[in-house]
């Protein structure tokens, strides 16, 4: 479980709070998608979650905030490995530097914390199949692409078996495939429990399988409730977030008549696909009277 | 033609092949969307307009002249690359500093510096953070840094790893004004990206690159008809187009406005 207690947090150079009065709670298990603006504070609250701000940042901190017992404020980021996985934006950061093979590298972690050999290379073989990286096992992450190494970042951290997951962007530069990956193994870390914390600007994928969607707007939680709900809210986009074009389409043909007023706004194409087919059917029903 | 490249190929020192006899010709004032999976070669082949990296064997045109007798300097007036990694090209101490390294290094006049500095901070919503240094903004902040950089050089080919990565909804509303506003400037521009709605409704034309080769080169809408096989581009077509067909429509709409049309045509004609 993941809790925040009116908690705030001013970077040293920081004019104002990059996160004010934040104040929520992840049950074990649930996915969580973070949505808002460029500057919103996404970057900062997932630094707090896995340990590294302020710890090696600075800032100053007011509230509170923990994963289980451990209060994060006394707990640097050296001390939740194994515990909390983080997976940045820029998987190029995330490389250890010291290991030249695709397998290597996702070994590194467990290798770190003396993880017994034979189970390493279960764990890592597992990951690899996984998300489809087998065939690149031999591969240098220095040779692959700006995709293969998201894949491979990602890996490294699932290989750890975390309590959470932190995951920034991860599908940005993956083709369907990749992205179709991802989201396959965001639903078995469900099964297993695992908390996941997904930040994200493309809606369509996060909107069927997150559990909860939590808006920040300048360090401030705005929304927070089920993708139906805020994904739908008109004030989505002033958010900073790109409203799905089933919803833009839905909304804007509510204004023609070829949408039901009183139908929830879209978040799938299976609720828009429903939504329009009714509305079409109800025209030609009238056009028949 | 602004890019001719004939039979490119592109060997790696560890003997993969990432583009195994590309061949492409892109017109001036195009707008070319470059799709395909994952270690396809797409951000191999942008490298090689640049110069940063050169044929195993085959030829790259850019403004008529053979790249191979260009050095990087020289291709930097023709063409600008912004990257998918914005940490790889950013290295002053201010945003402004930044934007104006490449018109320096160019050898523009002052005024006309100035001028393209200024410009590429507004069109890129970045005026109010001049003084910043890049470091300190965020992801989606380097990436629009980086895009004004190669902006304020004023090529006539603009060449985009993943543009609308890590961007917000504020940030891809800019890029797409600014590409309309580059287009009406008659420039060139060339997009590889995995967002299918950004690439359908920003593009002409989509070149399909996979396992090293043209596997598909054409307008956008046929694309989005099926002409392609799925699984060999990797992608997944837009929302909207999904929708059209979802309803049965037979062909591919683009856009919000495009479905909605299409929509009142089909109540009405239930009259």
């Amino acid at each position: 479980m993941i809790e925040f207690r009116d908690f705030s947090l001013t970077y040293p150079t920081g004019s104002r709070p990059a996160l004010q009065k934040i104040d929520f709670i992840v049950p074990r298990g649930q996915i969580c998608a973070v949505v808002g603006a460029d500057g919103a504070g996404k970057s900062t609250l997932a630094g707090v979650i896995s340990g590294v701000v302020p710890h090696m940042t600075g800032g100053e901190t007011t509230g509170w905030a923990r994963i289980g017992s451990r209060m994060l404020a006394e707990t640097p980021a050296s001390e939740l490995v194994g515990e909390v996985a983080l997976v940045m934006q820029n998987p190029f950061n995330q490389l250890s530097g010291a290991r030249f093979s695709l397998r290597e590298e996702i070994a590194f972690g467990l290798e770190n914390l003396g993880v017994d050999r034979a189970e390493m290379v279960r764990r890592v073989e597992q990951v690899m199949a996984d998300l489809r990286l087998t065939a690149l096992a031999d591969l240098s992450p220095y040779e692959m692409s700006g995709g293969q190494q998201q894949l491979l970042a990602i890996g490294s951290a699932l290989v750890m078996r975390p309590a959470v997951m932190v995951l920034d962007e991860p599908t940005s530069q993956l083709d369907a495939v990749g992205a179709g990956v991802v989201f396959d193994a965001l639903e078995t870390l469900r099964t297993q429990g695992v908390t996941v914390i997904l930040f994200e600007h493309r809606m369509e994928r996060p909107a069927r399988c997150v559990d909860r969607v939590l808006v920040l707007d300048e360090g401030r939680i705005a929304a927070d409730g089920q993708p139906d709900d805020v994904l739908t809210d008109p004030r989505l986009a002033d958010w900073g977030v790109a409203p799905l074009r089933y919803t833009t389409a839905a909304r804007q043909a509510v204004e023609r008549g070829l949408w039901e007023a009183d139908r929830p706004l879209p978040v799938t194409l299976e609720a828009a696909a429903e939504g329009f087919d009714a509305a079409l059917k109800g025209a030609r029903t009238a056009g028949g009277l | 033609m602004v890019l001719h490249i004939d039979s490119l190929v592109h060997r790696y020192p560890n003997g993969m092949t990432a583009l195994a006899g590309v061949s492409l010709t892109v017109k001036a004032g195009e707008r070319v969307a470059v799709v395909g999976p994952n270690g396809a070669g797409k951000s191999t082949l942008a490298r090689h307009l640049i110069g940063i990296a050169r044929p195993t064997s085959g030829r790259v045109e850019v403004n008529g002249r053979d790249a191979a007798g260009l050095g990087i300097a020289d291709l930097a007036r023709s063409v600008g690359f912004v990257f998918q990694n914005p940490d790889a090209q950013l290295h002053a101490a201010t945003v402004a500093k930044e934007v104006g390294f490449g018109p320096r290094n160019l050898g523009f006049p002052a005024d006309r510096r100035t001028a393209l500095t200024e410009w590429a901070l507004r069109v890129t919503g970045l005026t109010g953070e001049a003084d910043s240094h890049p470091r300190h903004l965020s992801f989606g902040g380097r990436k629009r840094v980086a895009l004004a950089s190669v902006l304020a050089m004023d090529t006539p080919i603009i060449v985009l790893d993943e543009p609308t990565t890590g961007q917000d909804h504020r940030s891809v509303t800019l890029l797409e004004e600014l590409l309309r506003g580059l287009h009406s400037q008659g420039k060139t521009i060339i997009a590889i990206t995995h967002d299918t709605d950004f690439c359908a409704e920003n593009f002409d034309r989509v070149v399909v690159l996979a396992e090293g080769r043209v596997q598909w080169d054409g307008p956008v809408e046929h694309w989005l008809e099926g002409a392609v096989d799925p699984p060999v581009s990797a992608f997944e077509q837009p929302q909207i187009t999904r929708l059209g067909q979802r309803l049965g429509w037979p062909t591919p709409v683009v856009t919000v406005d495009g479905f909605l049309d299409r929509l009142t045509d089909h109540a009405s004609s239930a009259d």
